[in-house]
Formats: structure tokens, C-alpha cells, sequence
């Protein structure tokens, strides 16, 4: 399983992809902090988060693209396959290399709060609390891009693909407030992926949350398992 | 070492096997032996784990593939028909990745710069892989199925592609590997089984057609039972005379060589030796023999026969003893 995690984080950086990743996601975060907050004389950084979680929209999918459909294109999936090691930790190795490249630059992006703390106080709670809930958030977009990856060998099928359905789940939180029918709102609430992170930015750190993100993991990842179980039947 | 027991994979109404059996000893190589698309590889997915059947076991060393399959994967160096090689990596970065994946234990580089020496990769250990030549490729390919020294390799066709030289290395490489592993390999090319391996499984539409060891159907090429043979005379005549002696089984004219002179493909009746025969007969008849040379039957002939053949298990027998 390490195996596979440092070869998949090795492959980040020898080909662009890592680093169009991090140039893109870097850069735009940079200006979005700048734009939302220092340039408004603002300390209110809930702006910049929701902002930011459209970014992801783009960027998670450069991500995950290539997980599984270029080894499937490749036909290089053969070797892990036939290798002793478990689809589930091969699929779960795969998703955390994924996963720590997106932490780690989220974490990374912590410095376009630097300027913030030195001309005002922000409200930490907020702002970490903010951190941490798009980071779960991220870990949900990851994991469904990592799923979505497993469906094709074409990259870019996936990308868009993942864009797509990423955005649809944001877009149903904003036109919920349009539907009358109770019980449809509600579901509509659960599956929302945005809803949930309202509570972050008003700085209250919500532990059904973090179960509710991390299931959402769980759940793609699973799936991508029973994807690759189901190929070996032929089906 | 390995047995397939009724193996089945159907794919909707379509078998890609149908009812497989057969067994490997340990230290065999054995010749997987079929047309495109027969189920060469399918069978091989299956033994290796990359693909499961629909019924029937495959076992190595006692281990059924599908029941305890990271016990069995163990025990199996894999190179598929496209070499899983991932071409942004190094010879080097590649070979160590394939040794932890496979939770290999024995001393890494010297275990590495063994398998190195021994595919003749150690020139190009530092290249990154896609700027390698398809040859070496090849040989990337089979380094990391004997990564971890399995004492079970399976090679889908490890030559093609390849140059008639590296073509002759792989099959010596193959051929030593025999001395201390268990080898399956497949291929449609038919001399290659015939050097490399002491036992050929022939697989025609997902079934077996024939399992023999390599000398008895290399008897069969050698029987000296057809000749070319050139006779200066009328053709009609000398045709008629062929076809009506005694111990000849079958003649045909094959085509006018020289002026006047003809070549005949004759085949006699099993057991006997013609050759005396159609001197004397055609020496009788002042009919000149211009040339006389046999015909082996190789093993191309046998193959298409026993594809032909496959219907009637009898005939398949027959015509290889």
C-alpha cells in the first residue's frame, strides 16, 4: 500500500500535474484572499471561503483525473492487480496520495492569512474552523473525483465529469431556497455538501459534520472498490 | 504447481473458456499455444488473479487463486501482454516500486542488480522508461515479473515486438529461467514453443485441443512421409503412374520448374520407405529424377489440422502420433 502511495505521489511531481495543480490553486487563492479581504478592509474571511470552494470545483479534478483511468489506459493496473496486494488498500493508497496533496497545499495557502494578522485580528476560530471544515469538504471532492476516475480510461471524461457532478452538488444548495415542498428540501439538505459547511464559517465546529464528510468519503471509496471487484467478474 | 480444474469464463452467451483443465509440474515450461483470441490470455488473467472465473479453480502450489488470492500472487511473476510499465519512472525507480509492492524480503540490491544482469537492462537502469526502445521495454517487463524471485512465471507472449536477435535472447532467458522456476508462456508463434518448451497446450475457440509433451509432436515434423520430388517427363503420365503405385497415399503437381521437368509433393502410406521405390520405378519408365527432397510436417501443418480437427477429439490424437 506504501507502495503505491509514494509511486502515485511521485508521479504528481514528475509529470506538470502537481505542479499545475499548485500553480493554479496557489495563485488564484492568493488573489481571492487579497481581493476578499485586505482589498474590502475586511477581517471577514467567510467570503473568500465560499469562493474558494468553487475553485475546488476546478482544481480537485486536476487531482484525481488520472488515478485510476491512466493506469487503466496503460493497462499498467494489470501489475497492481496481480500484485499481493488488496484492491481495497491499492484504492485507498490512491485516494490519500490524492488527498495529502490537496491538504498539504490547503495548508500551505494558510499563509494568505499572514497579512490579516498582522494588520488586524481575525477571529481564529473562524478562520481554522473555516480551514478545517473545507479541508473535510476537499476530502469528500476528492474522494468522488477519485471515484469518477475508476468509471473511465479517458482523462479528461473524468475531469469534466468530476466538475460537473461537484457542481451540481453545489448548485442544489442555492436553488433549494426556491422549493416549497418541505420534505424535498430536506433531501436536498443532506445530499447538499455545502450545507454543511455553512456552520464552519459562522465559526461553529459541527461533529455530525465531520461524520458527514467522512462518510461521504467512505461511501465513494467503497464504490470504487466494488468498480474494480466487478471488473475482474468481466462484467 | 499449478492446476486449472473446469475453468469457465463466459462473457454473456460467449465462452472465452470452456471447460479448462490441466496441470503444471513443478520446473516445466510449458507452451500456451493458440490463435488471436482463443483464450490465451484470458486464462492467464485468470491464474494470475486480474480476472476472476465464472467457475472452476485455479490453484498454485495447493493455493486457490480466488480463495486466498495475496497468497497466491505471492507466488507468481506476471509480465501481460502489454508490459505495465509506467513511463514517467525510471529503470531503477520502476524496479524498487515492484519490489515494494510485492513486499519483497531479500536483499534489494542485490536482488535488483541480479535481475538487472540477467535481462541486460543494467546499461539503461538509470533511463526513464519511455524513452526506452520496445526491446528493452520487453525486458522491463520481464525484470519486474521476476522481481521477488516467485517460483512461478507467466510470460504472455514475451516476444512479439521484438527483433529476431532479442527475440533469440528472450527464449535462452526463458529457457535458463526453466532451470529453477515453474514458466508458462504463450504464444501463436509455433518454432517458439517448439525451443522453448517441454510441453505445449494447444488452445483453439476456449478449449483445449491438445496437451502433449514438445518430442512428440516434434516426432511428427520429423517423419520422413513427404518428399518433393522433380521428374523430367510428361506430367499427366508421371501423375497417373504416382497416384496408382503402391505406398503412396497422396500426389499432387506442385508446379513446372524447368522445361519439361515437374515437381510432385508425394506422401506415402505410413511405414514405408518410398524412395527406392521411385527410382527404380521411374528409372524403369526412363523418366529422370531431377531432384528429390522431404517435406517435414511442421508445425503450422499440425496446427491447422488440429484446429480443423477440433470437433473430433479422435483425429486430433491421430494425427499426432
Amino acid at each position: 500500500m506504501l507502495a503505491i502511495y509514494k509511486r502515485e505521489m511521485h508521479s504528481y511531481f514528475v509529470t506538470p500535474i502537481g505542479f499545475v495543480y499548485l500553480a493554479i490553486f496557489w495563485a488564484v487563492s492568493a488573489c481571492v484572499c487579497t481581493l476578499t479581504t485586505l482589498h474590502e478592509f475586511s477581517i471577514d474571511t467567510s467570503m473568500y471561503f465560499l469562493i474558494m470552494l468553487f475553485v475546488f470545483i476546478i482544481v480537485v479534478p486536476i487531482l484525481t483525473m488520472k488515478l485510476f483511468s491512466e493506469e487503466r489506459k496503460l493497462k499498467t493496473e494489470q501489475m497492481l492487480m496481480t500484485a499481493p496486494v488488496s484492491i481495497t488498500s491499492m484504492v485507498v493508497a490512491k485516494y490519500l496520495a490524492a488527498f495529502t496533496l490537496f491538504a498539504g497545499s490547503l495548508v500551505i495557502s494558510c499563509v494568505n492569512f499572514i497579512p490579516l494578522y498582522l494588520y488586524a485580528k481575525p477571529q481564529s476560530a473562524i478562520v481554522f474552523g473555516s480551514v478545517i471544515g473545507i479541508m473535510l469538504v476537499g476530502s469528500a471532492f476528492v474522494a468522488i473525483g477519485t471515484f469518477i476516475s475508476s468509471l473511465t480510461e479517458n482523462q479528461l471524461a473524468a475531469a469534466v465529469s468530476t466538475t460537473g457532478i461537484l457542481l451540481f452538488l453545489l448548485a442544489i444548495s442555492f436553488v433549494n431556497r426556491y422549493i416549497d415542498t418541505y420534505f424535498i428540501r430536506s433531501i436536498i439538505d443532506w445530499i447538499s455538501i455545502f450545507q454543511r459547511f455553512q456552520a464552519f464559517n459562522y465559526g461553529i465546529f459541527d461533529f455530525t459534520a465531520i461524520l458527514y464528510y467522512a462518510s461521504i468519503s467512505a461511501i465513494f471509496i467503497f464504490l470504487t472498490i466494488r468498480v474494480y471487484e466487478r471488473r475482474r467478474w468481466g462484467a | 504447481m499449478i492446476k486449472i480444474e473446469n475453468l469457465v469464463k463466459r462473457y454473456g452467451n460467449n465462452f472465452a473458456l470452456d471447460d479448462i483443465s490441466f496441470t503444471v509440474e513443478k520446473g516445466e515450461i510449458v507452451g500456451f499455444l493458440g490463435p488471436n483470441g482463443a483464450g490465451k490470455s484470458t486464462c492467464m488473467n485468470i491464474l494470475t488473479g486480474y480476472l476472476s472465473s465464472t467457475s472452476g479453480v485455479a490453484s498454485v502450489d495447493g493455493i486457490d487463486v480466488l480463495e486466498n488470492p495475496l497468497k497466491a500472487k505471492k507466488l507468481i511473476g506476471y509480465l501481460p501482454e502489454q508490459p505495465p510499465l509506467y513511463l514517467d519512472m525510471t529503470v531503477e525507480e520502476y524496479l524498487n516500486f515492484a519490489y515494494e509492492l510485492k513486499s519483497c524480503t531479500l536483499n534489494r540490491k542485490k536482488h535488483l542488480k541480479e535481475i538487472c544482469e540477467v535481462v541486460k537492462i543494467t546499461d539503461v537502469y538509470k533511463r526513464v522508461i519511455k524513452n526506452l526502445s520496445k526491446g528493452y521495454k520487453q525486458r522491463v517487463g520481464i525484470a519486474q515479473a521476476l522481481v521477488g524471485n516467485p517460483q512461478v512465471i507467466i510470460f504472455d507472449e514475451p516476444t512479439i515486438g521484438l527483433d529476431p536477435k532479442q527475440i533469440i535472447e528472450v527464449r535462452n532467458l526463458i529457457r535458463n529461467l526453466g532451470k529453477s522456476h515453474t514458466v508458462i508462456l504463450s504464444t501463436h508463434i509455433l518454432p517458439e514453443v517448439q525451443a522453448v518448451c517441454d510441453r505445449i497446450v494447444i488452445i483453439n475457440k476456449g478449449k483445449i485441443i491438445a496437451n502433449e509433451k514438445t518430442e512428440n509432436i516434434t516426432r511428427a515434423i520429423r517423419d520422413n512421409r513427404r518428399f518433393n520430388i522433380k521428374i523430367a517427363g510428361p506430367q499427366r503420365e508421371v501423375l497417373a503412374m504416382l497416384k496408382s503405385k503402391q505406398g503412396i497415399a497422396y500426389a499432387e503437381v506442385l508446379a513446372e520448374r524447368e522445361e519439361d521437368a515437374y515437381t510432385y509433393l508425394v506422401e506415402s502410406d505410413p511405414g514405408i520407405d518410398i524412395r527406392k521405390i521411385l527410382f527404380y520405378t521411374l528409372a524403369e519408365r526412363g523418366w529422370p529424377i531431377m531432384g528429390l527432397e522431404a517435406v517435414g510436417m511442421n508445425l503450422e501443418d499440425i496446427f491447422i489440422r488440429l484446429v480443423d480437427a477440433t470437433a473430433n477429439k479422435k483425429t486430433s490424437k491421430r494425427i499426432i502420433k
